[in-house]
């Protein structure tokens, strides 16, 4: 109530005081980035958008209207790309949650050495991600890769076994190292997350007896819950989108087991010049997610109001 | 008390952890690995683990290999630095309007920024193209700093907003009242009150550029010597054969000096993102 008083005081102060109108001064603030914004993302996407109806390469555009969207309305191939981009996605976000929730956890954890451990989960993080594809890339290969090399010691495999050359084994080893790259950062987050729900409810939680799963249950979850479904929506676009990873383990193969919407939009426009095609999966790259997107939030509205509550 | 274990939790609490650790660094100790064996015993059937012939050999011979080497770390270092200093400038004024001033179409612009999240330069790489090359930057080391820029505007929008949003507005009203201009405030008040969260979401931004940074090099530079680290890695893979042991020591001593600047800030990192990204 006073704070509201106060600001209207100030307000006024404001509009006497100073120069430059408010509206105008925020505006003059944000348009270096909008402008910038526009050219180099939302110009290209307007023609993405026009490039989409063209059936256009090296040589040239021809407007086709349609064509290029009826073609992959009616392709099977595409409709498996969809499929797989969606299990990707939910596959890869899913294991990054549960393991960033249980590598916050434990780094969380009042134990001996936690700082070194909070030091080592990074790496993964803060190297360029095509180095560390290039790691697995190694991890992965038959002959030397200490995978199969175990493998064969155990006796699972009698010869070296590539994990990459078969459709099944090349999909899930994209899958971990996507989890890979991006387990740190869902990890570092939520252990923040955890650093910063207040003590006193777990001190009140314990003095009534409340064991230390049901404090976790009852007390971290809720409490870190709007960090987790932020954290989800935004790794869920990135996962989506990964090129990089399946790009330098697989270049979408073999036969096609890893190609993603992302891997499939960049072969058809850059290595097979199909400007047009490639520009219509693209845009379709853009209405999947803006609709993924809009669902979560309407969920995301509802569980905030559910945790929400009491908070602020 | 509360937080005490017991031993047998604690041993369970440590394997856990190895266990996490362990898929975390294995590609590391891996490249470590390969980058000690001879090249000849790559190829040795059936795998072993462990053998005599291990040298550092490769960490001499990856100069000669590939003469550019050194250039390529610098460049991937160069052109980060570069895409985090420019992000910064375009950030920093957005995220404070967005944190304290009224405007119209506040909520609709803030919108569209975040909106650019959904996109990856792989989906615009045509046009993006296209663009680059009617502004003349393709083949510099422009071509791979603007895209980088244009993508991480969002992000540092939304991290740094909240955290200015954190400082007190009774400092700025003061400076107000006793009639600063809104420039002057920015600059002389608020700014100096933000420094750890410039310092934070600077770092963030380094890293996605740090992170990201081949598919724009690829597409959009064909100039050898302004390649970044990832893609002057794949100069190990020869016409005859690939110089996998050399490729692996030159992938670790090329992240080496941002590794060790990172893990040295982490904690402050970890206390930042709490700071700035959690609570909204």
């Amino acid at each position: 109530m006073t704070e509201t008083v106060g600001n209207a005081l100030v307000q006024e102060r404001r509009a006497k005081g100073s120069a430059i109108p408010e509206s105008l001064f925020g505006w003059l603030l944000i348009a270096p980035a909008m402008l910038f914004i526009m050219v180099i993302v939302a110009w290209p996407l307007a023609e993405t958008i026009r490039l989409s109806f063209m059936e256009a390469g090296l040589g040239g555009e021809e407007y086709v209207g349609l064509e290029n969207y009826q073609d992959l309305a009616s392709s099977r191939r595409f409709h498996q790309t969809v499929v797989r981009t969606f299990y990707w996605m939910f596959l890869s976000v899913g294991l990054k949650l549960v393991l960033g929730l249980i590598g916050a956890t434990l780094l969380n954890a009042a134990v001996p050495g936690r700082s070194l451990f909070r030091v080592l989960v990074m790496p993964p993080w803060v190297i360029p991600m095509a180095i560390g594809c290039i790691g697995w890339l190694w991890l992965y290969n038959g002959y030397f890769g200490v995978l199969s090399g175990t493998m064969q010691w155990i006796g699972l495999t009698d010869g070296p076994f590539e994990f990459l050359a078969h459709k099944r084994s090349a999909f899930y080893s994209a899958v971990v190292t996507d989890v890979w790259v991006g387990t740190p950062m869902v990890t570092l987050f939520f252990l923040a997350a955890m650093q910063g729900v207040p003590k006193d409810l777990y001190e009140a939680a314990y003095v009534d007896g409340a064991g230390r799963w049901y404090r976790f249950r009852r007390i971290t979850i809720p409490q870190i819950m709007p960090v987790i479904v932020s954290m989800a929506l935004l790794s869920a676009i990135f996962t989506f989108n990964s090129f990089e990873i399946i790009w330098i383990l697989t270049e979408g193969g073999p036969r096609g087991a890893t190609t993603t919407l992302i891997i499939d939009t960049y072969k058809k426009a850059i290595s097979n010049y199909k400007f047009g095609e490639g520009a219509a999966r693209a845009v379709i790259i853009v209405v999947l997610l803006g609709v993924f997107s809009l669902i979560y939030l309407f969920f995301l509205n509802k569980v905030n109001r559910h945790y929400g509550s009491g908070k602020k | 008390m509360m937080d005490r274990y017991t031993k047998l939790q604690m041993v369970g609490i440590y394997v856990a952890v190895a266990i996490f650790l362990t898929f975390m660094l294995l590609p590391f100790f891996e490249m470590f690995m390969a980058s000690l064996r001879p090249l000849e015993h790559l190829f040795r059937s059936p795998y072993q683990f462990w053998s005599d012939d291990f040298s550092f050999q490769a960490y001499r011979d990856m100069w000669v290999t590939v003469p550019l080497l050194g250039r390529y770390i610098l460049n991937s270092i160069f052109i980060s630095l570069s895409v985090t200093a420019m992000t910064m400038v375009f950030v920093v004024p957005a995220a404070y309007a967005y944190a304290r001033l009224e405007f119209p179409f506040k909520n609709i612009t803030l919108g569209i920024f975040l909106g650019v999240n959904m996109f990856t330069g792989a989906v615009l790489l045509i046009p993006l193209y296209r663009v680059l090359r009617s502004l003349g930057l393709l083949n510099t080391y422009w071509a791979m700093i603007v895209p980088g820029v244009a993508f991480l505007i969002p992000t540092g929008i939304w991290l740094l907003r909240s955290y200015l949003a954190k400082i007190p507005r009774e400092l700025e009203e003061a400076a107000f009242v006793d009639g600063a201009s809104r420039l002057y405030t920015l600059r002389r008040v608020v700014l100096p009150l933000a420094v750890p969260g410039l310092i934070v979401v600077s770092v963030a931004v380094f890293i996605g550029a740090y992170a990201q940074q081949f598919l724009f090099a690829i597409t959009f530079n064909q100039k050898r010597e302004l390649q970044p680290l990832p893609a002057g890695l794949f100069e190990f893979i020869g016409y005859q054969d690939v110089t996998w042991n050399q490729m692996m020591a030159a992938a670790l001593v090329g992240v080496l000096p941002v590794m060790l600047i990172f893990l040295f800030l982490q904690k402050y990192l970890v206390a930042g993102l709490t700071a700035g990204a959690v609570k909204e």
